[in-house]
């Protein structure tokens, strides 16, 4: 089976957003970027196919030069190749037609991405590399097995969750649940200096269409004080949550 | 051309998700000047629609849509979408919608805005304002495709009444086997509670509850409320409660009216996620604890006394207000 987990490339999640450019530009200054944490659970999931169901696991990222140590640090977790299309990652749908490209020309079994990135939350690059290579497809996946051609996946859903079956090629979009935290792995001293000599080969990208642009950031209005009330007086809670925010 | 919106539904009636959709298309329908298509798969009375604005309801019963399926949903609502030659559809940020919403796209050649929070800036060029870095900041986005797919963060725009005809057709989409690759075979969904999603309020706790046993006055005070219960990450990471409970940047995001954290610290993951909710009231020991910076209302005080006495006091509340 060959397993294809793409990565994004995002700010890590205790980072501070702030922006430049007039507010049009991301400012990654003093930033550290991470594998995108919906991914890793993913990558995570696609290393127990690797070790138990003899799977070959490859990575992918759709950036710049700047987004390899990312890269190495998914193939320092385990994964075998990784391969990044020379762009950048201007939409969710000219990321998911490089994503495309990539699964069609390496004849993937499953691709795995994040429900979403943690930067855009976009929300669609799986999808639409689903819809755009006509693969199955299952979002929200908090559960995956695989037996000969056949998928079984778990999807959260609003209140629960659903299982479904479905023939291979499937793309997931997977989140926490497909593994959980405590099987994440830190890359160890020997997994880190075997994924400086595998392969990372970088592919330029094909044309495609950017539908949706980010022309200008805004931060939320600073929040005024809060507003503090006295564990002897919980009745006065109620009666701000009543009257003034008039939210019960 | 008209606005189409996808209204959804469960057991047979319109989620509150689904007015919000609607309410929502009518004043896009309005800026555009033109009118609003439901599409309605196994939906409530039409007529429930006509409150929000729709002009016309396309109604769906195949039988092999009695279950939510994303690819099968997905060409309905292409199929919808092109008779009424409508060029924007809107959906709600539900799981469902969510899941098919890039099939949506990719099959109608159109743009997907996702976690939009407010009507269009303007409609040309077409400008939409966005959630962006998990709710720590916003975006304006452009949209340059004919076809646009605006997914509306549940509870940001409310609900607007208008008056719209809610004629209501049946519509038979024309759909063939691969619509159905994705076999569902098992649903497992607790009935009786308010899903986190769903939920206008949202009670949570997080470590300061120091232990599952101790879950019970979350459970009672969310009762008594009507909400949805939740917990924060290193709760759900313990095994403490199930991770569908989870909330924060790597679990659900949570856009309540009313989110109620008792004991949860307000670690900046957990303030990400569960920044969109309206109100927030935060009842911890640590009177340094993050959350306050982000809260609307705190109280300093052990949970444990807290916790039981508002839940009193809630009751008395709501029996006086009833």
């Amino acid at each position: 089976m060959k397993i294809l987990v793409c990565i994004s490339h995002v700010p890590d999640t205790t980072s501070k957003i702030n922006f430049t450019d007039g507010d049009t530009k991301f400012d990654t200054n003093g930033v550290q970027f991470v594998i995108n944490p919906n991914d890793e659970f993913g990558l995570t999931r696609a290393m127990w196919f690797k070790e138990k169901q003899g799977a070959s696991v490859d990575v992918v990222n759709v950036g710049g030069p700047e987004t390899e140590p990312t890269l190495r640090k998914a193939l320092a977790i385990g994964a075998d190749n990784a391969i990044r299309v020379n762009a950048e990652a201007t939409d969710g749908f000219f990321v998911a037609k490089q994503l495309a490209k990539v699964v069609q020309d390496g004849g993937y079994d499953l691709v795995i991405g994040g429900r979403e990135s943690i930067d855009y939350n976009g929300g669609m690059v799986p999808g639409m590399v689903a819809a755009l290579t006509g693969a199955n497809f299952v979002n929200t996946c908090i559960g995956l097995e695989i037996e000969g051609d056949t998928a079984t996946a778990i999807r959260e859903i609003d209140g629960g969750k659903e299982t479904s079956t479905a023939k291979l090629p499937l793309v997931v979009g997977g989140q926490k649940g497909l593994v959980e935290e405590s099987d994440l792995r830190i890359p160890n001293m020997r997994g880190i200096m075997m994924a400086r000599k595998k392969p990372l080969s970088v592919v330029e990208p094909v044309d495609a269409n950017q539908e949706t642009k980010a022309v200008e950031f805004e931060k939320p209005a600073p929040k005024g004080d809060v507003k503090l009330v006295s564990p002897d007086n919980v009745q006065e809670l109620i009666d701000l949550l009543h009257n003034e925010a008039k939210a019960i | 051309m008209s606005v189409l919106v996808y209204t959804e539904s469960e057991g047979g009636k319109f989620k509150k998700a689904a007015f919000e959709v609607a309410s929502y298309a009518k004043e896009v329908a309005n800026m555009l000047g033109t009118t609003v298509s439901a599409v309605s798969i196994h939906g409530g009375d039409a007529s429930a629609l006509a409150a929000y604005g729709v002009d016309k309801v396309l109604e769906v019963n195949d039988d092999k849509l009695t279950t939510f399926n994303a690819k099968a949903y997905a060409d309905t609502l292409k199929q919808a979408a092109e008779k009424e030659g409508a060029n924007i559809v809107v959906i709600s940020s539900s799981a469902d919608s969510k899941f098919l919403a890039p099939l949506l796209a990719v099959h109608l050649d159109a743009g997907y805005a996702s976690n939009v929070v407010a009507l269009p800036e303007s409609t040309s060029p077409f400008k939409v304002k966005r959630t962006a870095f998990t709710n720590k900041a916003f975006t304006i986005t452009e949209m340059s495709t004919d076809r646009k797919i605006i997914g509306l963060s549940n509870n940001a725009f409310g609900l607007k009444e208008n008056e719209g005809a809610a004629a209501a057709e049946a519509f038979e989409p024309s759909l063939n086997d691969e619509d159905f690759a994705v076999h569902v075979t098992a649903v497992d969904k607790a009935t009786d509670k308010v899903s986190i999603a769903d939920a206008e309020i949202v009670v949570s706790g997080g470590r300061g509850l120091k232990g599952p046993e101790n879950w019970g006055m979350i459970e009672d005070l969310a009762d008594v409320l009507g909400a949805a219960t939740a917990c924060s990450k290193p709760v759900s990471d313990m095994g403490w409660r199930p991770h569908g409970e989870h909330v924060g940047q790597t679990g659900k995001p949570v856009a309540s009216n009313l989110y109620i954290a008792v004991g949860v610290s307000g670690a900046i993951q957990h303030l990400a996620g569960i920044n969109a909710s309206k109100v927030k009231v935060v009842i911890n020991n640590d009177p340094e604890a993050p959350f306050f910076k982000a809260a609307d209302y705190g109280i300093v005080g052990d949970a444990f006394e807290v916790v039981p006495t508002l839940i009193e006091k809630l009751k008395e509340f709501k029996s006086n207000n009833a």
